[in-house]
């Protein structure tokens, strides 16, 4: 039961890294953009991967009428975000404590899993609800204005994850580090719940 | 001592020698450098980049010109005493201070030159320095904006040729006169040149952080012509060589009468020698006038400052610091070997190459073992300081550059070929023709310690048939020889724009990495920058009217304006809003007494139109700059002088 508190407390702990590193990037490359244009998505704002990205990603979008990018004052999840994230953080190390000192059995490791599992379903749902929005909620008198072959107009949002070729653009978009984090972390709680579980039927 | 008529059989046997190259020259091109193995050393793939930068004097066109090698791809054309309409330079109104002299706005001046800044004698890639040789001026141009940042006129010269080389350490860039003059200039009898007239050479230093130049003081040196120079390296660092002719002190019809002395000298000045001395205060201050011009990055503006004394030293009053070294022929190249040890003086009249050594230089010295003086300057004898002559075989050599491996090659004007031969032995090793004529010659880093010796360009005088024609006038053309084997191999022709004189190169790292792709608006500090479209604003100050106008893809803010009137001066102060690499956006009004601007992003340039008509008139983008260039344009209602329109402004109301 000790290896596997060990485990919840680092898994807890490792969600640490979502205030560092980013969540999630889109990358926009095209023919003429060599060096890639990219969005690093913060649990607390989106930056430019380099400097002038986001300013440079805007003046692009204006041509078909995006919205342009949400400063973090826009959008209420960068403020939401971080107090889930910290709190979860804290109630997993709590969690991952009292475990260690026997207190409570890993079925609550389980638990914190399962609930920060629900809680990143409705932050991926979320997401791409902005993302729908963001690339189909087109100014009417945006200079560029295309239709798909079916004539219904052309929408821009880029992909949750994966490839999408947005007009001259191929966009990615993948989790980054502060994503591989939580994803780390998270399986490092459910593996927690499992060995506890086992060596508590063991010594049982 | 040569007669007319020897020179007259020389000049016989000069042409014979162009013809016969000539016609070896076309044959072996079109076998050599058709063989696939060539083709693929100089082949850089779409998308690929060149391993080296090579930076070509443009000679008269007053600009130096960015090529890779070696592909022989130009990259950009940097207009350095020349005004130049594609990016405004010598245009706009920020830039017009920087072509200002004692002569007033002078336009136009011919660059020799180019030599990269060093550190320990090798190339460290901040800057690249330049010679006007007309109007003497020095320049330097900043290697992370490829801009010309500064220029400071030389006072007290004339054809300032034997310039703008470098110290190892960018101590001091130094500039010699090709003509002596009168000093201070006066009205007197061409005449009575002899003795009366005198050969200024300025060592400007180079402040280390900024690249700041100052003239530290002058050498007023006896009236011959100083030729080419070179710095001494290692061992002979704290010397300087120049080249000299016309030691005859001749005025008129130079071509035989500066020909008469079979010997001229290359003058080794000790540089340390007179800054220590003019440091203790020794030297004389003379009134002068000369320009110092200064760009400022983080204005965007130039400024030009007259300065109005000079420190002059007369070699009589250090003794011990400068000496002349007997070199036959009116040697034209002075180049030294990355050791420092030898001091190559190719007489352009002569078959042979001239080698002083240093350390024997420096021995006879030591002996003060002279063979007399000029105007109480010692000249060493000649077999004391000699350490070998070339026996070329060839005819006219001028400039010679090193690899780094003990080699060195030396251009022939007349017999138009590459000659490489070993230091020390002083043994020809290999010869290849070049096509044709060569003057200078470039081994990356050729000039330092550390030559960077893969490729070797020659810049040839004399283009003729090598490419397709294009009438009587055409451009000159360069070779690009592989000399990383034991033969020198000619891989490629490429025109040049201007005429190359000389050049410098260096491994691109050295450089790639610090190039600036931005301006940052957030550090724009020109007066007349808006930071926002919002700020977009015009100001009546009399009939000066000034537009505070910003660019971002695709629309001028503001794009309508009234109120201008006939007579007014109408300053457009442009700052470009983009900050992604390579968007710059243009600006050029109708009927403009002036060039277009190009604005490069977080830049702010400034654009003089004075309305000479009555009625609404457009403005443009003159660079490609979106899908909606076409439509970044603009209107302006231009009244009669006496109008009561006030002025407005705006975009999209």
């Amino acid at each position: 039961m000790k290896k596997a508190s060990i485990l919840m407390i680092i898994g807890s702990a490792l969600l640490l890294g979502l205030f560092i590193f980013p969540l999630w990037n889109i990358r926009l490359g095209a023919p003429q953009y060599p060096d890639p244009l990219g969005i690093n998505i913060h649990i607390n704002g989106l930056q430019g991967e380099s400097e002038f990205d986001i300013q440079n990603i805007d003046g692009l979008n204006h041509y078909i009428g995006m919205k342009t990018l949400p400063k973090p004052d826009d959008m209420w999840e960068f403020s939401v975000f971080p107090k889930v994230v910290l709190s979860m953080v804290v109630i997993g190390i709590l969690i991952g404590s009292l475990g260690f000192f026997g207190k409570i059995s890993s079925i609550w490791f389980l638990l914190w899993f399962v609930v920060m599992g629900i809680l990143g379903a409705l932050g991926v749902y979320d997401f791409n609800l902005w993302l729908v929005d963001y690339g189909t909620d087109l100014n009417p008198n945006a200079i560029l204005k295309l239709v798909n072959p079916d004539g219904s107009p052309m929408k821009y949002n880029p992909p949750l994850i994966g490839h999408k070729k947005l007009l001259n653009f191929d966009a990615f978009s993948y989790p980054r580090l502060g994503g591989i984090f939580l994803g780390i972390g998270m399986l490092l709680s459910l593996t927690g719940y499992f060995i506890g579980r086992k060596t508590t039927v063991n010594s049982n | 001592m040569k007669t007319l008529i020897k020179i007259n059989s020389l000049l016989i046997a000069f042409l014979t020698l162009i013809t016969i190259s000539c016609n070896q020259g076309g044959g072996e091109s079109s076998n050599g450098a058709l063989s696939s193995n060539i083709a693929e050393k100089v082949y850089v793939a779409p998308g690929e980049r060149d391993a080296q930068y090579a930076f070509l004097s443009g000679g008269y066109s007053g600009n130096l010109t960015v090529y890779g090698l070696p592909s022989g791809r130009m990259f950009k054309e940097i207009p350095v005493f020349s005004q130049f309409p594609t990016s405004g330079y010598g245009y706009s109104e920020e830039t017009k201070p920087m072509l200002n002299t004692s002569f007033g706005f002078i336009p136009w001046d011919d660059l020799h030159h180019p030599d990269i800044s060093q550190t320990n004698g090798e190339l460290d890639g901040r800057w690249i320095f330049a010679n006007g040789n007309n109007t003497p001026r020095i320049a330097r141009i900043s290697l992370s904006t490829f801009e010309t940042e500064e220029i400071i006129e030389v006072p007290n010269s004339a054809g300032n040729h034997s310039s703008s080389f470098i110290t190892e350490n960018t101590e001091y860039v130094v500039a010699g006169t090709r003509f002596s003059v009168p000093v201070p200039q006066r009205d007197m009898p061409i005449k009575e040149y002899k003795s009366n007239f005198k050969g200024a050479l300025t060592f400007i230093a180079v402040e280390p952080e900024h690249g700041h130049l100052d003239i530290k003081f002058q050498l007023l040196m006896p009236g011959f012509n100083y030729d080419l120079s070179h710095p001494g390296r290692g061992k002979s660092h704290g010397w300087f060589f120049f080249s000299t002719y016309n030691t005859e002190e001749s005025n008129t019809l130079l071509e035989v009468n500066a020909s008469q002395n079979d010997k001229d000298f290359i003058a080794a000045v000790n540089w340390k020698k007179i800054e220590e001395y003019v440091n203790n205060g020794g030297g004389t201050k003379m009134p002068t006038n000369y320009a110092h011009n200064v760009y400022d990055e983080s204005t965007h503006t130039a400024t030009s400052t007259m300065k109005k004394e000079v420190l002059t030293v007369n070699p009589s009053e250090i003794p011990g610091a400068i000496y002349f070294l007997p070199t036959p022929k009116s040697p034209h190249g002075c180049d030294v070997d990355p050791s420092g040890q030898y001091i190559i003086g190719a007489g352009k009249l002569s078959a042979d190459i001239t080698v002083h050594s240093f350390d024997k230089m420096i021995a006879a010295i030591e002996a003060e073992n002279f063979d007399g003086d000029a105007y109480g300057i010692p000249i060493i004898k000649y077999e004391d300081v000699v350490a070998g002559t070339v026996q070329s075989g060839g005819l006219g050599p001028l400039h010679t550059e090193f690899d780094g491996r003990g080699n060195a090659y030396t251009t022939f004007f007349i017999s138009s070929e590459v000659v490489k031969w070993k230091l020390g032995t002083w043994e020809v090793v290999d010869r290849q023709p070049t096509f044709y004529s060569v003057g200078h010659l470039m081994i990356p880093g050729g000039n330092s310690r550390k030559p960077h010796g893969k490729y070797l360009v020659a810049m040839n005088k004399i283009t003729k048939d090598r490419y397709l024609p294009t009438g009587p006038e055409m451009e000159h053309s360069a070779q690009i020889y592989d000399i990383s084997g034991e033969k020198m191999q000619l891989l490629y022709d490429f025109p040049t724009h201007g005429e190359p004189h000389y050049a410098a190169g260096c491994d691109a790292d050295l450089i790639m990495n610090n190039s600036k792709k931005i301006y940052r608006i957030d550090e724009n500090m020109h007066p007349y920058a808006i930071k926002s479209p919002a700020e977009g604003k015009v100001v009546r100050e009399g009939n000066e009217v000034h537009i505070y106008m910003s660019t971002i893809r695709s629309h001028f803010t503001p794009d309508n304006i009234e109120g201008i009137k006939v007579g007014d001066k109408v300053y457009f102060h442009i700052t470009n809003h983009e900050q992604d690499f390579d968007v710059p956006h243009g600006f050029s009004m109708i009927g403009q007494g002036t060039s277009e601007i190009l604005v490069m992003p977080g830049q702010t340039k400034t654009s003089l139109w004075e309305p000479k008509k009555v009625g609404v008139w457009p403005f443009y983008c003159t660079d490609f700059c979106s899908a909606l260039h076409q439509e970044m344009q603009g209107y302006i209602r231009v009244s009669p002088a006496n109008s009561n329109i006030e002025l407005s402004w705006s975009l999209d109301e």
